[in-house]
């Protein structure tokens, strides 16, 4: 692909090496590498408790790795916090700021802490996030929406060349989730590298350039988004005004295959709002225009056919398949 | 260095402990200063205004006992100093018993040291890394560019900082508050210090006046000490507890335990090794007898002191190598 060509010359601002963590006598990071590029939304994409959190901890110096290497700008993280961290924004978990400081103090005290950010940056980070009527009230008086906005504030004061977000939309509503990938994507323009952790698939496919699935702490696959799901089967649902026939016919296309209703892994929102007599199959989505023809010509009214982006768990059944995780 | 100390010290006072601390200084002393009144009026109808006839009366007392075989020969020489010293005031015609503001705050510091204040500094101490922890603002202030001892060292510094403050204030409240009721005078009061117990013997050789003010400055700077030994202390346990109320707690237990061994220390000579055996230095002031035989000044000094450095040592390493997992 030709973009990914032009992201290859890209500088690595981030770059994870065989990172392993031992916590006790348990693995809970067992193999994790990969890069991140300047100017790339990057996300790391996992179910809760495959260890998104631990490598992030990591990234930023609150834990320190067993074996392998974190770099940011070419400074090792574990070495040199002093210097890598610099460079680094990040949100690990919820925004914790003191809640009985406002949230200008709060900015204050962070900017204190490193050389060179002055009052002009603070207003500049607090006009960016949107804050400015209400940063000089209390932070216990905030509500979420508005922790996180802060926290954004906190980690772009640094002028970040890496911005680190843990689960960013975790208690966002829709309105806010999209203003925050419009947000993350103007970041990602002017040159910053964001790494994006998420437990939703849908989500990082919205928002990342590239993607790192990791599982029971090891890295399964890192490639761009587009990648992720070519050449897999996807669940297409059909509606038609005729469903026993509709079925019947389905059931003798080459490759599709009919899912019963709760036995395919589907994400229980997509199918919600669905006429009832929905019919669900597993098919390659090359497919579609063909099966569809062939109803048609079988004098079937199609109402609908709409895709569903498989679930985290339905994508990783498929990449493992065979191969002996879980 | 100076902004991260700058940063800690906004947040013990917009935390508001420490006005917390205060007023409970304010709300105290008073009751103390009430009882002191009620012990001075009862004296002073007994002996119809007349302290003369109460001291005389007193002479008299520790006379007659030092004709008695019963009374060991340690505690008549003891007796002896104490006639010696009634007789000075009588001869210069000075009131020991006469309240005023400055024997008022001696008496209430002498009776501080070993918990009240204490739990003062506890207060502050106990809190100021486990709060950090258990709200997650640890993450926000350990992801910066700046090294984990670094960060460790300011608030240990700040703690010190307001250790001393608490001394004073505890100091200058107590004046100020008994003040109003028993007069702002006594500065120039002579005592009686530099009581040398060593075994049983009392040597007397040494024993000199002191005015008020002087003993009261060493007094606090006595106080001071192991005050800062508490704090080091606690704020070991602040590093290695999470929770600020059990770190509290168990320093509490600690405190009054070793109040209750203090009367017991006597026939356990190695309790002497005890940080909180030795926390009543100002009693060495004083003179009254230590808790086990042959402790000095200089003894309880380099007891507390190695305490004091372990505690922190151990804090500092623990806190540097932490894993923060949450």
């Amino acid at each position: 692909m030709t973009t990914s060509l032009h992201e290859d010359k890209r500088d690595v601002v981030l770059s994870v090496q065989q990172l392993k963590k031992r916590i006790g006598r348990k693995w809970i990071i067992e193999d994790v590498t990969f890069e991140v590029r300047a100017g790339e939304i990057f996300g790391f994409l996992g179910p809760n408790g495959a260890g998104k959190t631990t490598t992030i901890r990591m990234l930023v110096d609150l834990i320190k790795p067993t074996s392998g290497k974190i770099t940011v700008c070419g400074y090792d993280v574990n070495r040199d916090p002093e210097q890598s961290l610099r460079f680094v924004g990040a949100i690990v978990e919820n925004p914790e700021m003191y809640s009985f400081l406002t949230g200008w103090e709060n900015l204050e005290q962070f900017a204190r802490m490193v050389p060179d950010i002055d009052e002009t940056r603070i207003h500049e980070v607090v006009d960016i996030v949107g804050m400015a009527k209400r940063i000089h009230d209390k932070v216990k008086n905030y509500s979420l929406g508005m922790r996180q906005r802060l926290g954004i504030a906190q980690a772009l004061l640094v002028r970040p060349r890496l911005m680190i977000l843990d689960e960013p939309t975790n208690g966002l509503d829709p309105l806010g989730i999209k203003e925050l990938r419009t947000f993350i994507r103007q970041l990602a323009d002017e040159g910053m590298a964001v790494f994006v952790s998420s437990h939703l698939l849908s989500e990082i496919q919205l928002m990342c350039d590239r993607v790192a699935i990791i599982n029971h702490g090891r890295v399964l696959a890192v490639d761009d988004v587009e990648n992720l799901l070519v050449g897999r089967n996807q669940y297409v649902i059909w509606m038609t005004k005729s469903p026993e026939r509709a079925r019947a016919l389905l059931e003798q296309q080459d490759g599709v295959h009919l899912v019963q209703p709760h036995e395919g892994m589907i994400d229980e929102t997509a199918l919600l709002g669905l006429p009832e007599d929905y019919i669900i199959t597993e098919m390659n989505t090359d497919l579609i225009a063909k099966v569809n023809q062939a109803l048609l010509a079988a004098g079937m009214e199609v109402e609908g056919i709409q895709r569903v982006v498989p679930t985290l768990e339905q994508l990783f059944l498929e990449m493992t398949e065979g191969g002996g995780i879980d | 260095m100076l902004a991260l100390i700058h940063n800690e010290t906004l947040k013990v006072l917009k935390k508001k402990r420490f006005y917390v601390i205060l007023l409970i200084l304010v709300v105290l002393i008073p009751v103390f200063t009430y009882a002191q009144m009620k012990i001075a009026q009862n004296s002073r109808e007994k002996f119809d205004q007349d302290w003369r006839r109460e001291i005389t009366q007193q002479i008299a007392d520790y006379q007659n006992t030092l004709g008695s075989d019963r009374i060991p020969e340690e505690w008549k020489t003891m007796r002896r100093i104490m006639i010696q010293q009634l007789q000075y005031y009588l001869d210069h015609d000075v009131n020991p018993n006469e309240p005023n503001g400055v024997t008022f705050t001696r008496t209430f510091m002498d009776n501080a040291v070993t918990l009240f204040i204490p739990l003062l500094i506890m207060a502050i101490a106990s809190d100021i890394v486990s709060s950090e922890r258990s709200t997650g603002t640890i993450k926000m202030l350990l992801t910066r560019p700046v090294r984990r001892w670094k960060i460790l060292m300011s608030k240990w510094i700040v703690l010190m900082l307001f250790s001393g403050i608490i001394v004073l204030a505890t100091a200058l409240l107590s004046y100020l508050i008994s003040g109003a009721v028993f007069g702002y005078g006594g500065w120039s009061f002579p005592l009686f210090s530099g009581f040398n117990l060593s075994g049983s013997d009392v040597h007397v050789e040494s024993v000199h006046m002191m005015p008020s003010w002087l003993y009261l400055l060493m007094q606090c700077g006595l106080i001071w000490f192991s005050s800062l030994v508490v704090a080091a202390l606690s704020f070991m346990v602040s590093v290695l507890v999470r929770s600020t109320a059990a770190s509290i707690v168990t320093l509490m237990a600690v405190l009054i335990a070793g109040s209750i061994l203090y009367n017991m220390a006597s026939s356990w000579p190695t309790a002497k090794y005890l940080f909180m055996i030795n926390l009543n230095l100002t009693s060495y002031l004083a003179g009254s007898p230590p808790p086990v035989e042959g402790m000095t000044l200089g003894f309880s000094l380099i007891v507390l002191a190695v305490w004091g450095v372990i505690a922190l040592l151990i804090a500092f390493r623990v806190f540097t190598k932490q894993d923060m997992l949450n």
